[in-house]
């Protein structure tokens, strides 16, 4: 090595941007290709699949049914906005499904002490929960899975508790302010659809442009690494953590206002829908890359199969699981193919 | 700058720092050298705040201080880019470099134009030039080296620890490390380099500090230390040192005069190995010299098929190998006792009998069922044979020593019959009676007409024990020790040796 010294003189610039270009030649192109499809690939397809439905069905772009599809989102979409952090992160939050109907069983019931009540009683309780979670997973190193089943398990069994074993339901009076935040509508869009677009708004601003953002993929990224370059890992976990159970709750709160009263079999597999949807968006589950937008398309994708099952009529419910298992399955596939291309250099 | 005095540090049953005395001086690059098991790790993860001191004392600046976390070492000024590149793969370069420093706007929100901008300039003032938008992982290994040592400056390092920054580097990445090394040296910033590369070593450092054995040996000026007097000061072996027969319980020489049963032909993988050609005939014991890195794990992996190669290709008995398949490697005959036992070979949970017969199951069982009364046999012929001290053939092999957990391995591979055996560093960590059978069990193996390929950092045992030795360097082979030159000294030599017209000759 000592005689090829005589190269440092050709200029360091020069020696290392041929490093960078060293990548195999054609790959650029393909990367950049597999890297957008990883990006929009959701998108795409929520595309194709709207088309096909109104070319199909004449009842599937009309605005009731699009109003319908766009509310009946919407709190899945809170879900799954707590849920892409968690995620982006490389963990996983299993217990907002119990959350959500925790949330709105919470919200029914407080709603008799006020809108203020109903609103701040399953934040409070549901980001507690998801506090508790974060500093078992940050501070003792738990794995996600297990530490949120359990409180999926908790939640659940404290809202039993709370209904006598689901046999009592809190209805909201009609006439208050609080049922107007699920049941009002503004510009003749429902309110809970302006609250969920204002809220993954909010969330994609936290999450691309914020130090906290940041960390958030660096920790998912390299969590070794990103202690070793100064980021708060720990404090970073549990933020998410609270975030996730504050969207549960919130949601769970809307849901509740919007059907006037807190259904306590509400919930049950939400948890994994929200992963879907996330996953389904383009985030990939071990945690780095995602994004706040593509869990509301993947939200959108989601409901648009299950509503054009719906609207076949003929073809059982039950598979608009079927239908949704498989398309996660075949994203997922195409995720590890469009990520091995990308690494495979 | 850094300096630390009477550092002693032990793990359980180990001393892996005694009274060790270390400084780094502003502007100066400072090599510190030693074989595997030195102290060097210990020495660098004390002074970035991994480890705790025992006993002595760190002084930064003048003042003592203890650092309980990387991080509050990092914050103190004392960066380490280590081998593996520490960042995060799938974030940007400014991203990267500039994590927790973002250059934000009056409302909290990061502003990327700046902070591209930024980035930037931080590379370029350090001869550096990429798109700092593009994901860190699309760069080649040098760069992300690159922008992992800007960050480690950006972040106003006064002392910068590089771990064997070179160890996946081409060559002109090496030459582009060097220039921002001498940068840093420039800006008044003292650095702390290991490696094991000579060349590198005269090339870019002033001072150096050799361990051995967790205790300094030598320290001072590197230009007043020639090449052949460090590599016997990092061995441990006097250059002229006679050399005394029967100190290993290797006997002489083997017959060496049969057709080669193996032939490892110009076997190249990118950044490890060059062109490495070798030869084992039947019962000869081949010797693979060289330093730490120098290429000698890799080639017995690439011949046992665990190591990809580019090029090249390994011929057992006249029919060549598939490359890159370890399976094949078995069924030529090609059995690698890994350098690692603990992770790549033994099933501690398991008996000594299963871990015994677990390579050799699928040519034991008839329809898919596993024939007990075989397997007893071949276990209790070997456990006989290899004098494996356990309670009985049921014993959980985590409870033997760690002499009697490498028989086990060794009877594992045995009772596929190779032709070829790899061993590499057999009797590292293993007790000095242990060493004694491990080595006699060795000769008697090639003795009944096994070609062995013997890796060993102990020299002794190296040259005691081998009929011929290949000497490794930077992954390419430099030197074939035979007959009378197979000796410690000229083992020394072969190693520190530079290439003809090379200005350190």
């Amino acid at each position: 090595m000592t005689t090829d010294t005589g190269e440092a003189t050709m200029g360091t610039e020069a020696a290392l941007a041929t490093t960078a270009d060293d990548l195999p030649p054609g790959t650029t192109g393909s990367e950049r290709l597999s890297a957008l499809a990883q990006q929009h690939g959701a998108l795409v397809t929520l595309v194709i699949a709207m088309i096909i439905a109104s070319l199909t069905f004449d009842t599937f772009l009309t605005g009731d049914n699009l109003e319908n599809m766009a509310l009946s989102s919407a709190f899945l979409a809170v879900v799954a906005l707590g849920m892409t952090f968690v995620i982006v992160t490389g963990g996983i939050d299993l217990s907002v499904g119990s959350l959500f109907a925790l949330g709105g069983v919470l919200a029914a019931w407080g709603s008799q002490y006020g809108t203020a009540v109903a609103l701040l009683l399953p934040l409070a309780v549901c980001g507690l929960v998801g506090l508790v979670n974060g500093l078992l997973i940050a501070r003792s190193g738990l794995a996600p899975f297990i530490v949120t089943l359990a409180a999926m398990l908790a939640a659940r069994g404290v809202l039993l508790a709370l209904t006598d074993e689901g046999s009592r339901t809190y209805l909201v009076d009609k006439g208050s302010f609080f049922v107007e935040l699920g049941q009002g509508s503004l510009l003749g869009i429902g309110v809970p659809v302006w609250i969920t677009v204002a809220l993954f708004a909010l969330g994609a601003l936290v999450l691309r442009r914020t130090r906290f953002g940041q960390y958030v993929y660096a920790v998912g990224g390299n969590q070794d690494a990103a202690a070793l370059m100064g980021a708060p890992v720990t404090r970073t976990k549990v933020a998410v953590y609270t975030l996730s159970g504050l969207c549960a709750g919130l949601a769970g709160a809307l849901n509740a206002a919007w059907l006037a009263s807190g259904v306590t079999i509400l919930g049950t597999g939400m948890e994994l829908e929200a992963i879907s949807a996330v996953v389904i968006g383009g985030t990939l589950l071990t945690g780095g890359f995602g994004f706040i937008s593509g869990s509301l398309v993947g939200v959108a994708l989601l409901k648009v199969i299950q509503n054009v099952i719906n609207q076949i009529g003929s073809l059982d419910s039950a598979y608009q699981q079927v239908v949704s298992g498989a398309f996660l399955a075949l994203v997922i596939v195409a995720q590890t193919w469009l990520g091995r291309r990308q690494r495979v250099l | 700058m850094l300096t630390v005095t009477g550092l002693c540090k032990s793990f359980p049953g180990v001393r892996a720092l005694s009274d060790v005395d270390f400084a780094a001086r502003a502007g100066e690059v400072h090599a510190l050298v030693g074989e595997n098991g030195a102290g060097k790790s210990t020495l660098i993860k004390v002074l970035t705040g991994v480890y705790q001191p025992d006993a002595g004392e760190v002084t930064y600046n003048g003042t003592p201080v203890r650092f309980a976390t990387p991080l509050q070492a990092q914050q103190a000024g004392i960066s380490t880019i280590y081998q593996e590149v520490n960042l995060v793969p799938l974030m940007s370069v400014a991203r990267n470099l500039l994590l927790g420093r973002e250059p934000r706007s009056r409302l909290r929100l990061i502003d990327f134009r700046r902070m591209h901008r930024e980035a930037e300039e931080t590379l370029r003032s350090l001869g550096i030039r990429v798109d700092v938008r593009r994901p860190l992982r699309e760069l080649g290994v040098g760069a992300q080296q690159m922008v992992a040592l800007a960050r480690a400056v950006a972040v106003d390092a006064r002392v910068v620890i590089m771990d064997e920054p070179t160890s996946s580097l081409e060559p002109r990445e090496v030459s582009t490390l060097f220039e921002v090394i001498r940068t840093l040296r420039e800006r008044g910033i003292a650095v702390v380099y290991v490696s094991h590369r000579m060349e590198e070593l005269y090339e870019i450092c002033d001072a150096v500090t050799v361990l051995r054995d967790g205790t300094v040996v030598h320290t001072g000026r590197l230009a007043d230390l020639d090449r052949l007097h460090l590599v016997s000061l990092m061995l441990g072996r006097e250059i002229g040192e006679v050399r005394r027969e029967g100190l290993t319980k290797f006997a002489g020489s083997h017959d060496a005069a049969a057709e080669p049963v193996l032939q490892a032909q110009r076997l190249t993988a990118r950044h490890r190995l060059h062109d490495v050609s070798l030869s084992l005939r039947p019962g000869e014991v081949v010797g693979l010299g060289g330093l730490l890195g120098s290429g000698r794990s890799e080639t017995a992996r690439a011949i046992a098929g665990a190591l990809p190669v580019d090029s090249g290709r390994v011929v057992v008995a006249g029919a060549p190998v598939r490359a890159g398949s370890t399976p094949a490697a078995i069924r030529a005959g090609i059995s690698l006792l890994p350098e690692d036992r603990k992770t790549e070979g033994i099933v501690p949970g398991l008996s000594v009998r299963e871990n015994i017969a677990l390579a050799a199951l699928p040519g034991l069982s008839r329809f898919g069922l596993v024939d007990d009364a075989r397997i007893d046999r071949i276990v209790d012929t070997f456990m006989k044979r290899l004098r494996i001290k356990a309670s009985s053939p049921h014993q959980k092999v985590g409870e033997l020593s760690g002499g009697n957990q490498q028989k086990v391995l060794l009877a594992r591979w045995l009772a596929l019959h190779p032709k070829v055996l790899l061993l590499d560093e057999p009797t590292r960590g293993i007790d000095v009676g242990a060493k004694a059978e491990v080595q006699a069990l060795v000769d008697e193996l090639a003795d009944e007409g096994l070609a062995v390929l013997l890796i060993s950092s102990d020299t002794e045992e190296l040259i005691e024990g081998s009929d011929r030795v290949v000497v490794l360097k930077d992954g390419a082979v430099v030197r074939e020790l035979t007959g009378d030159a197979v000796t410690e000294d000229e083992l020394m030599r072969a190693i520190a040796d530079v290439p003809e017209g090379g200005p350190h000759g």
